[in-house]
């Protein structure tokens, strides 16, 4: 379909006038010539796609938020408070932000998943996988920091055992926790910490993380299958990039639209575990609630470290455990390093067993977590 | 030359990598102090006076009250023996607020579950320590808290 067959319409005439000074020809033969494989698990190529949705949602009703909350021990719980209550929509746009919230760290982790378990980390994606677990780690402190923000009971506690967490790190455990908490205690200073972390830092340092992320990912293709090594040309399917994947990716993007705005409008303060009722103002002073409990995506630690005894080996238990996911994490994030085989095209049971151990490990922490009270 | 073994090119490559770090060094020093929070106003205290009575203990659902000993945060709790005792509140476990038990006659962190008797000892679960307990004097109606003396 050259552009020279009939004369050239408005569309025609801008892009020549584009090309001819920005000399996009190379690009978009490339981004034409783009195709995802086409297998009984293309479905996992949609997993990160819908994660950068819901990315996109965060940052649209985060700077809604913005407009009205006020960090502060004496203003942040108000001004949410103000939020849900007075402003016109205000509860549907915090309930917005915190289910996209849950929803994006679930489907990135089934995205890590999937990527971990079709091996799709393999050479020559490394660095895809690198800055996707950076990314996840940062969701992850998203999540944490913006948790404290409302600054309700709920939250003043979980931010006390998290950055107490950060404490008990050998060596500089006591300079952490300050830097943290902006102070010895969880206090207005905290908020302060928090909420520029939340609203420059993490925004700034995720949005290149992804930037990066999304090039590898473009400039790479789709990962194929691990036995489609030994394929020939002929038994390989693939669909084209632009338009037939793009336009599934976008009905993927309303449906998740419309799923999240379901979830909103009937349970704008979340249901089950995944729950964010402004409930009390913190109170220093107070004890904690009965029941007290980390966000789900935390919650296999949080039951891990509860189960450990208070010595193991002579070193303090949460030390112990802490080191214990310290190693467990670094074999996860280094496994395109120590997975051997998968660039050859064959199995690891290393490999693969070690993923179904992390996975089980989780799963079970998770549902002994919300078992016992 | 050749007898000091350092050239000419490798001593000013040497002096701008080192000038290069210094500058950074020169950089990120005072990011690094600003993010440190000045020290707080408030001094440790040795001794504080509680703005409550033993009635106040009594009156509580838990019969404890927690209160500021300085920078720390105090717990001090009515026994079924009708003697008060006074401990730091910060579990040693995870920093979260302990609350007195009077059901079972423990002092009880929620956040993990870990417990320590009334004298502060750590009996069960994930704490590695005791809390630090005060010594509590009545004079009067009014209650002083003061550390134990080395």
């Amino acid at each position: 379909m050259s552009i020279d067959e009939h004369p050239p319409d408005m569309m025609q005439k801008a892009y020549r006038a584009i090309d001819e000074r920005f000399r996009i020809g190379a690009l978009v033969e490339y981004m034409d010539g783009k195709k995802v494989p086409k297998h009984r698990h293309s479905a996992f190529y949609y997993l990160g796609g819908m994660t950068l949705f819901l990315f996109l949602m965060q940052v649209a009703t985060g700077i809604l938020l913005l407009m009205y909350y006020r960090p502060g021990a004496d203003s942040a719980y108000e001004s949410v408070r103000f939020i849900v209550s007075e402003v016109t929509f205000g509860w549907l746009i915090r309930s917005l932000h915190s289910w996209s919230a849950n929803l994006m760290v679930m489907l990135a982790f089934l995205h890590m998943f999937t990527v971990f378990f079709t091996r799709a980390y393999r050479k020559p994606r490394e660095l895809t996988w690198y800055t996707g677990i950076g990314i996840l780690a940062l969701s992850m402190t998203f999540g944490f920091s913006g948790y404290l923000l409302p600054w309700n009971e709920l939250a003043f506690f979980a931010t006390r055992v998290g950055t107490g967490m950060a404490g008990a790190v050998p060596v500089i455990g006591d300079y952490l926790l300050i830097i943290m908490r902006g102070g010895e205690e969880v206090t207005g200073a905290t908020i302060g910490r928090f909420f520029g972390l939340h609203v420059a830092i993490l925004p700034a340092a995720f949005t290149s993380l992804l930037a990066l992320h999304l090039i590898f990912v473009q400039r790479q293709g789709m990962s194929e299958p691990l036995g489609w090594a030994n394929k020939k040309p002929d038994e390989k399917r693939y669909i084209k990039f632009f338009p037939e994947f793009a336009l599934r990716d976008a009905l993927v993007w309303l449906v998740l639209l419309n799923v999240l705005v379901l979830l909103a409008v009937i349970f704008p303060d979340g249901i089950g575990v995944v729950h964010w009722p402004l409930g009390e103002k913190a109170d220093p002073f107070g004890a904690p609630p009965a029941v007290i409990r980390p966000e789900w995506y935390f919650m296999f630690a949080f039951q891990a470290l509860k189960m450990i005894p208070a010595h193991v080996l002579l070193i303090e238990g949460e030390l112990f455990g802490m080191a214990l996911f310290g190693i467990g994490g670094l074999i996860w994030v280094l496994v395109p390093y120590l997975d051997r085989k998968s660039p050859e095209g064959k199995q690891s049971i290393w490999i693969i067993s070690f993923g179904v151990l992390v996975v089980l490990f989780m799963v079970v922490m998770t549902i002994i977590g919300y078992m016992v009270e | 030359m050749t007898k000091s073994g350092v050239s000419r090119r490798g001593f000013l490559t040497w002096l701008t990598r080192g000038g290069i770090l210094a500058w950074l060094a020169s950089v990120f020093y005072p990011v690094i102090r600003f993010i440190m929070p000045p020290e707080s106003g408030e001094a440790n205290v040795s001794q504080v006076k509680l703005p409550f009575t033993r009635a106040d203990i009594e009156a509580d659902a838990k019969k404890a009250k927690t209160f500021k000993f300085g920078r720390l945060l105090g717990i001090i709790v009515a026994t079924e023996t009708g003697e008060l005792k006074a401990m730091a509140a910060t579990c040693t476990h995870l920093d979260c607020t302990v609350q007195h038990r009077p059901d079972l006659g423990i002092i009880w962190c929620s956040c993990h579950n870990g417990r320590y008797d009334l004298d502060g000892k750590n009996i069960s679960g994930p704490p590695p320590r005791p809390l630090e307990p005060f010594v509590v004097e009545e004079v009067g109606a009014d209650i002083f808290v003061h550390k134990e003396m080395a």
